[in-house]
């Protein structure tokens, strides 16, 4: 797993927030007072429910957003002093199409590379071989605005990458794209994590953030809820949803002591077991009551499991 | 990836020569609005006034009427695109969201001013220089001072290209960047002694022209080719340089502001 050596040195904080504070004019406070510390080389998730200030944050670490209060340091340059060096480390791949439609995805992309200071001839070399990899080579002379939204996506990935940020925060980026095109840039982000970038991603299909990030952040209400790896935060979880497909139909759920069993439909039985229970025992059980399985699956992602208990937990512990 | 500290100095050359390099290849992408226009209203306006209502004007303070106008017209073109470049491509940026290209990257926002700056004035000198060559199928130009027509030119460009993006940095729509265009800087403009000196006119208007800062841009160029000015060429240059001054500082400060561009 990424950073998983790195425990053993000295490790630089890619990102650190304290106590982070934003209230927009209309007084409606983004963000309560965050503290996040990002090690080099993790791959990071920030998950939370839309409004949760996620967006804000990373507006905020990037200088879309001026902060209300709080300490930002980005590879220990603090971004109130050292904005400049701060900035060079990161590369953003933002929620919203941020380029201009008009220009060609070569401009875009060498302009964007200008902006950092890399000489001409590096930026041309750069701009091939992440068109390549990200298999946009053939659309470097195309406007951008003919490109499909799964081609502006990865167009925006190649350009936040063009100086080879240390930290490259990346805000929902498979958002609207096609599954094989998702699980190519899956495959294209943990490449560069294990090069040794930094990764911060947002995501709503929290099955990405469980597949790709060593840890994770859940935000709600400008507030961190969770935060820690990935393996400990699922740790938490303990009971599972199982969905299993009956070759017959049945009329009722089985009577199984110890377990939670519901029909779905009569020929689909969800059933709730803890950590300690096992399957087998459950199969056994199934059997002696006649009832022959087809074939099982989770019901829903752990991490999306997680997240919504977290969520509603504290919903109903906070008044609005 | 490379943990070596950047040079800054290195990205802000870089950074500075990217804007306006990217702001030129804009003005020769859409060269239908940018430069054929100026030429058009150029050319009508040697036709008009040059040669057909010039012809019955007569001598103004010893050269003939279209040779009287036509610093004026060329500044008049100078003035209007630097200012619309930057207003429209700055807009633009904020409206397609491709300014966050600029404020994520590490380019402080002095040189970010300096690069839109650099940008109208490249457009500026371009479309003056596109008018000066439909000049000259009109008549010859006296040239009294290359030194003072080269920096009055530049001055005034500079002095607009940062009026125009303070009006970008605060406008919110279309409608607010050409407010100020069309009931501000045209009438500015007309007002501004391009047709006429400032001498045939009542005292009153007099005084009220002297309020009126295109007036001093307008003769310091004109001064620069026939060696005539309504104006004291030094005012002229102390208002110019000022303005210039003035308005850079308010854009940087803006930005750092994060007025129209941060939330």
């Amino acid at each position: 797993m990424p950073g998983s050596s790195a425990a053993l040195r000295d490790i630089m904080k890619a990102l650190t927030l304290k106590q982070l504070v934003k209230t927009y004019k209309n007084g409606v406070q983004a963000l309560k007072g965050i503290d996040l510390e990002v090690e080099e080389g993790n791959f990071y998730a920030l998950l939370g429910p839309n409004g949760a200030g996620k967006t804000t944050a990373i507006g905020i670490v990037t200088s879309l957003v001026n902060k209300t209060s709080g300490e930002v340091r980005v590879f220990d340059y603090n971004i109130d002093t050292q904005l400049a060096l701060a900035k060079s480390c990161i590369g953003l791949v933002p929620q919203e199409l941020n380029f201009n439609q008009f220009e060609t995805v070569s401009t875009i992309l060498l302009n964007q590379a200008g902006f950092y200071g890399i000489p001409r001839p590096v930026a041309r070399a750069r701009l091939e071989k992440f068109l390549n990899t990200l298999q946009l080579w053939d659309k470097r002379n195309a406007i951008a605005r003919s490109l499909s939204g799964g081609m502006k996506r990865r167009m925006m990935i190649a350009r936040a990458l063009m100086h080879e940020p240390r930290l490259l925060i990346l805000d929902e980026p498979t958002a609207g794209v096609d599954i094989e095109v998702r699980r190519s840039m899956w495959s294209f982000m943990r490449d560069i994590n294990l090069a040794g970038t930094t990764i911060i991603l947002t995501t709503h299909y929290l099955e990405e953030a469980e597949n790709l990030c060593s840890h994770v952040a859940i935000i709600d209400k400008g507030r961190i809820i969770e935060n820690d790896r990935m393996s400990r935060v699922l740790r938490k979880l303990q009971t599972e949803v199982f969905i299993l497909n009956l070759r017959n139909p049945i009329a009722a759920a089985p009577s199984m002591p110890g377990y939670e069993v519901k029909l779905a439909d009569d020929h689909t039985l969800e059933i709730e077991m803890s950590k300690e229970q096992n399957l087998n025992d459950v199969f056994s059980r199934l059997s002696s009551a006649g009832i022959e399985v087809l074939s099982m699956r989770n019901k829903s992602n752990r991490l999306e499991e997680l997240f919504m208990r977290l969520v509603e937990q504290k919903t109903a512990a906070v008044p609005a | 990836m490379s943990a070596v500290q950047p040079s800054l100095t290195r990205i802000n050359v870089v950074g500075f020569k990217t804007i306006v390099a990217r702001e030129f290849s804009r003005i020769l992408r859409i060269w239908a609005q940018t430069l054929v226009p100026p030429a058009i209203t150029a050319l009508l306006y040697f036709i008009i006034f040059g040669s057909l209502i010039g012809r019955r004007v007569g001598d103004m303070s010893g050269y003939t009427y279209i040779q009287y106008i036509a610093p004026g017209l060329i500044m008049m073109s100078v003035i209007t695109h630097s200012y619309g470049n930057v207003v429209s491509s700055f807009f633009g940026a904020k409206f397609g969201k491709h300014i966050e290209e600029l404020l994520v990257s590490p380019l402080p926002n002095w040189l970010i001013v300096l690069g839109y700056a650099a940008g109208g004035v490249v457009r500026g000198v371009v479309v003056g220089a596109v008018v000066t060559l439909i000049t000259l199928l009109f008549t010859k130009l006296h040239i009294s001072s290359v030194a003072v027509v080269l920096s009055a030119v530049l001055l005034s460009s500079i002095v607009f290209s940062l009026a125009g993006m303070v009006n970008a940095i605060f406008a919110k729509n279309f409608d607010q960047i050409s407010f100020i265009p069309t009931f501000v800087l045209t009438p500015l403009t007309y007002l501004g002694g391009v047709f006429y000196s400032v001498n045939m006119l009542p005292p009153w208007a007099q005084g009220l022209s002297h309020a009126n800062p295109i007036l001093y841009m307008v003769n310091a160029f004109r001064f620069g080719f026939l060696g005539l000015s309504d104006v004291n060429v030094g005012v002229a240059y102390a208002i110019m340089g000022g303005a210039a001054v003035v308005l850079y500082v308010s854009c940087v400060l803006l930005l750092n502001r994060g007025t129209g561009t941060r939330e």
